[in-house]
């Protein structure tokens, strides 16, 4: 992967993460350039959610480095609010807020951690929804919406913030076949506006489209790093060939 | 079911009516009657009001002390079941004569019947509080404070915005619970003299020699009373789930 210490954006150095007696994460390290769009996959289990929550603080690594934008990730709670506010997530299961509607979803952050106005909030969030195509949702709630509606909101919640990068934990995982389309459309937008993602999924036809490197791990560890052709027709590793294998021919 | 109840507690009363007992007692066409009605029902402003007063309270304390329960601070949590365990193990009617008789001298202070009735029942009823605060936080779905993290949102701001709106909804069926056992219990502040409806009853019950009367008069209070705040929960929760 060609790193260019200027344009770093992330810098993850030999972090380690147990679970109990279970280490999910085996010294890894991953660097991120500004407008750099990483896919993880690999099988389940191999740390790859793990890693990407490490980076925005939901979990804690025991031992090495974290940077995000220039400040280094530790026990401090100003340098967890502060890479909080850098780094937006996206996940699995949406997450949103049922008791608030799309709109109060998506101004809460801004407001209460920005101290934003309503009116600017809400500027913000229609502007975020018209670019996630779902602006005549803003009054509804999640619950009325499909998963593909809701997965858009989630997204347009975490760009509210104006996040230097954008974390997706397998966006699609949890969706009907017919709505991962429009989630990966949105995506897609995102990387082409030149936003900075890391994204866990095994959707490889999105990955070849809009990655521009791929990362394959497995019991803990990067295995493999490539450009996205690379690593779909010549993947270098055994277990990275097994892998693929199994996704691309089912 | 609140039907039959009523019709039940009628026929009871017609039943004693026929005899020769005495519901001349509380019999509203006469005058003597009319005003030993009053004087029951007139208890009824100081058993609303300590309950209220007392349940308001209970759930502010059964908050905060819900709150150490989530913590991963293991002392914290250590507070929470101090304070549940030991307000749990003693009994209410013990802990208002605690309150009345017993804190004025530990405390140096003065304290009247209306208060020590309050602070006796709000502090037994805030162990419960706890408890179902925290079991309703414990059942909001981990994503939501992930949610709220990536949102960069602080501790306070989780819990008010996202948290307890939700977990309150899914308690108010036991709180409204808590409100009826609150409304009953504050029964037994007539010991220390607070002029609610039980007082009210007994101290006629001494004048009229009508005990069986008067006290059935006072299960009718109670059950209209607390029927009318079940119906007024169960509107309440109808209109906080929609939107869900």
């Amino acid at each position: 992967m060609s790193s260019n210490i200027d344009n770093q954006i992330i810098c993850v150095e030999k972090i380690s993460k147990f679970f109990g007696s279970f280490q999910a994460l085996k010294d890894v390290s991953l660097s991120v350039n500004i407008g750099q769009r990483i896919v993880i996959c690999g099988p389940s289990g191999s740390g790859k959610s793990t890693l990407i929550r490490c980076i925005n603080g939901l979990e804690q690594q025991q031992g090495g480095k974290i940077i995000v934008d220039g400040i280094v990730l530790n026990d401090s709670s100003d340098s967890l609010t502060k890479i909080k506010s850098r780094v937006g997530m996206v996940f699995q299961q949406f997450n949103l807020f049922p008791h608030l509607s799309v709109m109060d979803n998506l101004t809460l952050g801004p407001m209460r951690s920005k101290k934003i106005t309503k009116i600017d909030a809400e500027a913000l969030a229609m502007k975020y929804l018209e670019r996630v195509r779902i602006p005549e949702q803003a009054s509804k709630f999640p619950s009325q919406l499909s998963g593909g509606q809701q997965q858009r909101v989630a997204i347009a919640r975490s760009l509210c913030m104006e996040p230097a990068i954008m974390l997706f934990d397998e966006p699609t995982s949890a969706l009907d076949p017919e709505m991962i389309k429009e989630v990966l459309d949105v995506m897609s937008e995102l990387a082409n506006d030149g936003m900075t993602m890391i994204c866990v999924t095994h959707e490889t036809g999105f990955a070849r489209g809009v990655a521009d490197t791929m990362v394959f791990m497995d019991d803990g560890e990067i295995v493999e790093t490539a450009e996205p052709e690379k690593f779909f027709t010549k993947p270098k590793t055994r277990r990275c060939q097994d892998f693929l294998d199994k996704i691309l021919h089912h | 079911m609140k039907k039959m109840y009523l019709f039940i507690a009628l026929a009871f009363i017609l039943a004693g009516c026929s005899g020769n007992w005495g519901w001349y007692v509380v019999n509203p066409t006469t005058e003597g009657g009319f005003v030993n009605l009053k004087f029951l029902l007139s208890g009824l402003y100081y058993t609303i009001l300590t309950s209220l007063v007392a349940i308001a309270i209970s759930i502010l304390i059964g908050l905060v002390v819900a709150l150490p329960a989530l913590s991963k601070n293991k002392y914290l949590r250590g507070i929470n079941r101090f304070y549940v365990e030991i307000v749990r193990a003693i009994p209410i009617l013990v802990l208002i004569l605690w309150v009345y008789y017993g804190l004025p001298q530990v405390a140096g202070i003065t304290i009247d019947v209306f208060w020590a009735g309050v602070i006796a029942l709000a502090l037994s009823d805030s162990a419960f509080e706890a408890e179902i605060f925290r079991a309703g936080i414990q059942s909001v779905d981990k994503g939501q404070y992930e949610a709220s993290h990536t949102i960069s949102l602080n501790y306070l701001d989780t819990m008010r915005f996202v948290i307890l709106p939700q977990a309150i909804r899914r308690v108010l069926p036991a709180l409204g619970n808590q409100l009826v056992y609150m409304l009953k219990m504050s029964s037994l502040v007539s010991v220390i003299g607070m002029e609610e409806l039980t007082r009210k009853a007994n101290e006629l019950v001494v004048t009229e020699y009508r005990p069986l009367e008067v006290y059935t008069i006072l299960v009718l209070e109670y059950l209209i009373l607390i029927l009318l705040v079940s119906a007024a929960v169960r509107r309440l929760e109808k209109k906080m789930n929609t939107g869900n």
